[in-house]
């Protein structure tokens, strides 16, 4: 009951709308580290650490560089990186409230102490889970998207570079709100994909649902933006030659990546609008009352959320795809396969959603249905990983980062994939649905799946990007931290959910699970080393690179990628490329072409521009006006952000020449490779 | 018409013939409902949502002007793409969704049988 005053009491604090302040209060209700310790030692950590940033920045005169280097870059590449930057960062924080969780349920468990007070603890999972999906795992594979993609298929940048730029920005503008969220006001404590009526405003009426729709409705903006722009580079600006069955495979699960974005983002913005028009204007399409259908809500967000899987795991399947033949010296088994069992996996991933809810009532013949297409997309699936098995057999491998990263992975995302197909047999899913069981399940395919993937990718194209190779001994620190720690975190999760431990506990009755609970926590300090290890093993890179600095080609590259400089010119290529095979660059090394040295012509290229971060600034501050109903700040940053727009559409000053002098200084005298020496 | 993206951008002539089609599928619906016209409600709403779905079509040949042809094939491609997903999405959302009803609302005697049990 007493959690029924609260909120009464919460319901009747935040209505009183300030005319400038609008919900916010100058006191604890609005600033949670005024009563809460530990965020006040959080808050204290992060203003120093920022202090410290910017005041180092400052001191070394970088903001200049930062600013017309990077920020208004619309370069694809330095795009690409900084969609990583973001997501290491966000990582750091989504572990950190991961590492929050597993202490807690420990301790509690053993009947110790209850580390977080119960609202917070569902924050804290809440936020954990929309920062892994949307600011960790997105930004992570539409880096590699970004970064890659145009090399492969010989292009010198995407087909809208501006818009490119924009979706990094707002993509960062829900990040940005998300880590507001911390120390002003709160987070959602509704589970990850805030299911109403939870969600709505009666059971939910503080800022913290608000903060989650309005940085998802910006930052799905900035997705579904740089899905079209990343189809559109497909189809429309591979190098001559390069026809559809000559592409490399990650760029085939680049593009079926981007159709899912494109196909389901809007989805996830209509639902999301009619859940914001639930608390904005008084409508009842998710209420429990006026008609409203909160089963209709769980329905639609399903509709995004399973194609989202996809959108995580497809490009990291291209990753592996790209690593297996270049470090086992073959090349791969069964393209044509791999690029089917792709797009049925596409298509299939659209009607299978219904097994995130079998509980919800459906009848024994919807159930059936949506459980045995969601044991078919099995089979595209496991034909992928027989043809990376294939791709092995007989081939000289070398057990390299990247290879290692990979064998994890084949290893760790079939137990996952297994345990899937056992949640998908809808009389299984009424025990486990919920439960610890389904965590442990989906973190396997993330983690083993996508996360792993991450690792290899990052190891692989590092030197492509900065030209030295990644520390490899920090780099196994890291891995094994990783993949055993994954193990002992997750594998007791299993055991726990088939005893009936549901998700999402925070208090504990029995300590017959403490001793589960220890070995997870157990598992996620590992993984902990192994995140801070690959930390270091970026900064020791850094400091030695000269000794780890690798030609262009370091690893026998395939791909048209490797076909330029490593770094890559901003222009990546001084002319398009000739594709006359799939593997375009290994068949170019075999018939021994070399870059040209001479008959430089000028380069057509676009001019950075600040409207990108500008705009998206201005959202930040509207998203933030309409979290705390202020609705003069949201109203000015709104026309300022449409006043900036079209402002920006009569720039007509946004592309120049590169002229043929510059591109031969490039070309020659910069690298010694130019000259044809591989 | 522009050479260089090979797509039609209509003449004086289609976009008449585009409105006049778009006026009279919008006239008819409004008038079965508002004349009262003499046909049952399953009648009515098939005519309605019929003229409906071909008013889409009507606007989309002769104001987006996507054909088969258009850019490779590419537009009729996507939007077929689009057609299927929405397909998709609308029956199964409807299928699941009655469902639910059938199963998670709870029938009048089932409401009188619980009140007895107290």
């Amino acid at each position: 009951m007493a959690n029924v005053h609260a909120i009464a009491e919460a319901a009747e604090h935040v209505n009183n709308v300030h005319w400038l302040w609008g919900k916010i209060t100058w006191d604890a209700h609005t600033f949670p580290f005024l009563y809460d310790p530990i965020i006040a030692v959080t808050f204290a950590g992060v203003i120093v650490a920022t202090l410290a940033l910017l005041g180092a920045l400052t001191y070394f005169r970088l903001w200049g560089y930062l600013w017309t280097e990077w920020f208004t870059s619309i370069d694809h590449k330095k795009i690409g990186i900084m969609y990583m930057v973001l997501a290491v960062i966000m990582m750091v924080r989504g572990f950190a409230d991961a590492l929050l969780m597993r202490v807690h349920q420990a301790l509690a468990s053993a009947g110790l102490f209850e580390l977080l007070p119960a609202y917070h603890y569902d924050q804290v999972f809440t936020v954990h889970g929309v920062i892994m999906i949307f600011f960790v795992a997105m930004p992570f594979v539409t880096g590699f998207m970004n970064y890659v993609m145009p090399l492969q298929i010989g292009a010198r940048d995407v087909a809208f570079p501006f818009l490119n730029n924009f979706s990094f920005w707002l993509t960062v503008s829900g990040a940005v709100l998300i880590m507001i969220s911390l120390f002003v006001g709160e987070f959602a404590a509704t589970g990850w994909l805030a299911y109403p009526p939870l969600s709505g405003l009666e059971f939910s009426p503080g800022v913290g649902v608000d903060y989650y729709l309005w940085s998802l409705n910006i930052a799905g903006i900035g997705t579904t933006l740089s899905g079209i722009n990343l189809v559109v580079t497909i189809v429309k600006m591979r190098a001559p030659g390069m026809t559809w069955m000559k592409m490399p495979v990650f760029v085939w699960t680049t593009l079926c990546t981007n159709v899912l974005i494109v196909a389901t983002f809007p989805v996830l913005a209509a639902t999301l609008a009619l859940l914001t028009a639930d608390r904005y204007l008084g409508t009842h399409f998710f209420t429990n009352d006026m008609g409203g259908s909160a089963m209709m809500y769980v329905n639609l967000i399903w509709i995004w959320g399973h194609p989202e899987v996809y959108i995580l795991t497809l490009p990291v399947f291209g990753i592996f795809s790209e690593i297996v033949p270049t470090f086992c010296k073959k090349r791969l088994f069964g393209y044509t396969s791999m690029v089917y069992a792709t797009c049925v996996i596409m298509i299939l991933s659209y009607i299978v959603w219904l097994h995130h809810f079998f509980t919800m009532g459906a009848g024994a013949d919807v159930n059936s249905f949506f459980g045995i297409t969601t044991m078919i997309i099995s089979i595209p699936t496991g034909a992928k990983l027989f043809n990376w098995l294939f791709t092995m057999y007989k081939g000289r491998i070398s057990y390299e980062l990247p290879m290692m990263w990979t064998v994890a992975f084949m290893l760790t995302f079939t137990i996952g994939g297994m345990t899937g197909v056992l949640l998908a047999v809808p009389p299984a899913d009424y025990v486990l649905h919920n439960s610890l069981f389904l965590i442990a399940h989906f973190h396997n395919v993330i983690i083993g799946g996508v996360v792993f993937g991450i690792f290899a990718g990052i190891n692989y194209w590092w030197p492509k990007a900065f030209g030295f190779k990644l520390d490899p001994f920090w780099g196994k620190v890291s891995f094994w931290n990783w993949v055993l720690g994954f193990w002992f975190a997750f594998m007791p999760l299993y055991i726990l959910g088939l005893m009936g431990v549901t998700r999402r506990i925070s208090a504990f009755e029995d300590t017959f699970y403490a001793v589960y609970f220890f070995v997870a926590l157990l598992g996620a300090l590992m993984v902990g080393a192994g995140l801070l290890a690959f930390i270091v093993q970026i900064l020791v890179s850094i400091l030695k690179r000269e000794e780890l600095k690798c030609g262009d080609d370091p690893w026998g590259g395939r791909t048209l990628e490797w076909a330029t400089t490593s770094p890559p010119p901003y222009y990546n290529f001084a002319f398009s490329p000739r594709v006359y095979a799939l593997d375009a660059f290994h068949h170019m090394k075999e018939h021994g072409a070399t870059r040209p040295t001479s008959g430089f012509v000028p380069i057509h290229m676009p001019h950075y521009t600040g409207s990108g971060i500008i705009i998206s600034g201005l959202l930040t501050a509207m998203g933030f006006g309409l979290i705390f109903h202020i609705w003069w700040l949201a109203g000015i940053t709104f026309l300022a952000s449409v006043v900036w727009g079209i402002a920006h559409t009569f720039n007509y000053n946004r592309d120049y020449y590169v002229p043929a002098d510059e591109v031969r200084a490039i070309e020659t005298a910069g690298n010694p490779a130019a000259a044809g020496a591989e | 018409m522009s050479a260089h993206d090979h797509s039609d951008h209509g003449s004086y002539r289609s976009y008449i013939i585009g409105f006049l089609l778009s006026v009279v599928l919008t006239v008819v619906p409004f008038w079965i409902v508002m004349a009262d016209v003499d046909v049952s409600l399953g009648v009515a709403l098939a005519v309605i949502f019929g003229l409906g779905a071909i008013q889409v079509l009507v606007h989309v040949y002769y104001f987006l002007h996507v054909t088969v042809q258009a850019e490779d094939g590419w537009q009729f491609m996507s939007l077929l793409f689009t057609a299927i997903l929405l397909i998709i999405i609308m029956s199964g959302s409807i299928w699941v969704m009655l469902h639910l009803h059938e199963n998670m609302m709870p029938a009048h005697d089932q409401i009188e049988r619980v009140r007895d049990v107290k």
